[in-house]
């Protein structure tokens, strides 16, 4: 074990983290201002798929991000109508999103470009490369989206309001705000959350789109976000945790603790999923979601 | 909740699902039209080759059979308010179940092989759901949350006991030994042979048998009985029940528990019945489509069977439809999942009220 392996270790775990962590903060958006968003995995997905065909066919990686932040946007509206407007259950609607999103991604990806569902490799300028220290200018969106939250939410009118939403919906109302607008604008910011990570999946850190390439990063977000106990810095700190984690199964095949001996790739992939789960189990502290999510506001008449 | 909207009960359990369905399916037929295919040639090849022939049939009948399993698995729960998304997870453990019973308990008489091995499957995707379940009961831990971190940790631990401790040291895939012979559920086409009646031969298994058995219990046991009744009451109003004396906690357990047991039978159906074995992701996702079925079903065993048929036809008739034309593959089916869970389930308020607007209209003009 010397530094060249630490810093290795280090440098992928940002880049797994980056996804992860855009996926979370979309989720807090969404979650804080009370729409439960189960669908981050799937609109991920979607927005990879639309950033590599869009970087594919226009020749420019900013074209792919913004088509991968507007197949995003579009399903998370879809998620907006069912749980907003039409006051869905939005765990049923999250369900529906990543089913449609893995299925619509594997058959136009194989109808269009005929490789079982991958988009032709991008080259060039269809990709992010990096601009400071290895990292693509993607990293540093997402990375700067931390603070950004952290200060919408906690400092601004908008950012107050939206977290009154996620709280006490009627006294938004009473107050004569728009509950109903206030959670759109929350979908549509994790939409566009969403699609950045899902850009830099396949645009930033692949070169090209693979069927079903989210695998499940979507639901380590969410857990993640319960950890963050649905606080920005904190998102951070729990997203870098687990893209470590990821990043220390794939350099140590098998890590070696003296005393207990070898331990399975597999015992460190499952430890952001018990992590969670024991946290729920409100063994180790208690996580608390915001007091409205899931609950579809019905205003009184 | 929003105001209830009144209307006849034909319509609410026939009208609105049929209703949501024929939308999920026209949206289908756009994206096959948007890929350059014609949705009605499709649409030919799919029911030809699900119901065309009696193979066909048979397999249609065996992914329905699995369907069967799931989706009462997510209507137990349910009806007790709960959100089982854990299917995949608990069939998953099922499986293990399976294969540690039949590889381990070889001494027994071949005759107990095939029940302890429905029951190893059972007891696994009960104890898998029953963690949640208490969890949720308990400690208040979100059950969604809990059961999609347990379909990971499922999915991680079979991974890394097929590789690592069960698989054969001969082998190179990651499974099992084949199950012993006695386990093995027999085919529809040979039972069918014992009688001397020749069926084309397919995946089918009694275990549809089971699966129907397992439907018309639960029938009996929602709707027919104390539990059954408690469960309901739990989950229409757990503040009412607590009043009724009912334990809202125990309740949960009971329905997380049966659910999983429930979930179980994909794994009896998929493993027992057709691979004899023990492999890597043989839920293929299945437990998802449970909440598709349970949800078209309206959580009633009689609508779970036909909506499972409906996606029997969709897998049987998609993986033929992927031949004849190999730009529609079988994601088709998983997007027309997902639609109808869209519309059957989150979206079912806005074909409830359209009904309810169609249905009421010619009274207003009446009067």
């Amino acid at each position: 074990m010397d530094l060249g392996i630490i810093a290795t270790v280090l440098d992928s775990a940002l880049r797994l983290s980056i996804p992860l962590l855009a996926a979370c903060l979309a989720g807090l958006w969404s979650e804080r201002s009370g729409v439960v968003d189960i669908g981050l995995e799937g609109k991920m997905l979607v927005s990879a798929f639309a950033a590599a065909a869009a970087a594919y066919a226009f020749g420019s990686a900013w074209i792919g991000l913004a088509s991968g932040i507007i197949a995003s946007v579009a399903f998370g509206l879809v998620h907006g109508f069912a749980s907003i407007s039409q006051r869905g259950n939005q765990i049923v609607s999250g369900v529906a999103i990543n089913m449609l999103a893995a299925g619509l991604t594997a058959i136009v990806g194989n109808a269009w470009y005929g490789q079982g569902g991958r988009t032709p490799p991008l080259e060039g300028v269809q990709r992010f490369d990096g601009i400071l220290l290895g990292h693509s200018a993607l990293v540093y969106i997402v990375l700067l989206a931390v603070p950004l939250t952290w200060f919408v939410l906690g400092r601004t009118r908008f950012g107050l309001r939206l977290r009154a939403v996620g709280e006490n919906p009627a006294a938004v109302d009473t107050a004569g705000i728009s509950v109903t607008g206030l959670r759109y604008a929350a979908v549509i910011i994790g939409g566009i959350l969403c699609g950045i990570g899902g850009t830099y999946l396949s645009v930033g850190q692949a070169a090209g789109f693979l069927p079903n390439m989210t695998a499940g990063r979507g639901f380590i977000a969410l857990a993640a976000l319960i950890f963050a106990k649905w606080r920005a810095w904190p998102a951070l700190g729990a997203c870098f945790l687990f893209g470590l984690l990821d990043a220390i199964a794939n350099q140590l095949q098998g890590l070696f603790i003296p005393g207990i001996g070898e331990v399975p790739v597999q015992a460190i992939q499952a430890l952001p999923y018990l992590m969670t789960v024991i946290l729920l189990a409100g063994v180790i502290g208690k996580a608390i979601p915001p007091r409205a999510a899931g609950v579809p506001y019905v205003k009184e008449r | 909740m929003s105001a209830p909207i009144e209307m006849p009960k034909w319509a609410d359990t026939i009208l609105v699902p049929a209703i949501s369905v024929v939308a999920a399916f026209l949206i289908a037929g756009l994206v096959v039209l948007s890929i350059g295919e014609n949705p009605l040639t499709a649409t030919r090849y799919l029911l030809q080759g699900s119901l065309g022939t009696g193979e066909g049939l048979g397999f249609t009948l065996f992914y329905a059979t699995d369907f069967i399993f799931v989706g009462l698995a997510v209507a137990v729960a349910y009806h007790a308010g709960l959100f089982n998304i854990g299917g995949e997870g608990q069939a998953t453990l099922a499986g293990l179940g399976i294969a540690l019973a039949l590889n381990n308990l070889t001494f027994l008489p071949g005759f107990l092989l095939i029940p302890v091995g429905i029951l190893a499957a059972a007891a696994f995707g009960a104890a898998w759901a029953a963690v949640p379940g208490y969890l949720q009961a308990k400690r208040g831990s979100h059950i969604v949350i809990t059961t999609i971190m347990f379909n990971w940790l499922a999915s991680v631990l079979i991974v890394y006991l097929l590789v690592n401790v069960l698989r054969e040291p001969q082998s190179m895939n990651p499974e099992t030994r084949a199950f012993p012979e006695a386990s093995h559920i027999p085919f529809m086409h040979e039972v069918f042979a014992w009688f001397g009646i020749a069926i084309p031969s397919s995946q089918l298994n009694l275990t549809l048998i089971l699966a129907l058995v397992s439907a018309y219990l639960i029938w009996l046991l929602i709707y027919r009985s104390r539990l059954g009744y408690a469960i309901r009451v739990v989950g229409s109003n757990p503040a009412a029940a607590v009043y009724a004396g009912i334990s809202p906690a125990r309740i949960t357990v009971i329905a997380m528990v049966l659910s999983g047991a429930l979930a179980g039978g994909l794994a009896v159906n998929e493993l027992m019945g057709y691979q004899h074995r023990l492999l890597l992701e043989f839920t293929s996702g299945y437990g998802f489509v449970g909440i598709a079925v349970a949800l078209m079903g309206r959580a009633h065993p009689v609508g779970i069977i036909l909506a499972s048929l409906l996606f029997g036809i969709l897998y049987q008739g998609g993986a033929e439809l992927a031949f004849e034309q190999p730009n529609i593959t079988r994601d088709m089916v998983v997007v027309i999942g997902g639609i109808i869970i869209l519309f059957a389930g989150a979206l079912d308020g806005l074909f409830r009220r359209l009904v309810a607007h169609l249905l009421s209209r010619p009274k207003l003009a009446g009067a």
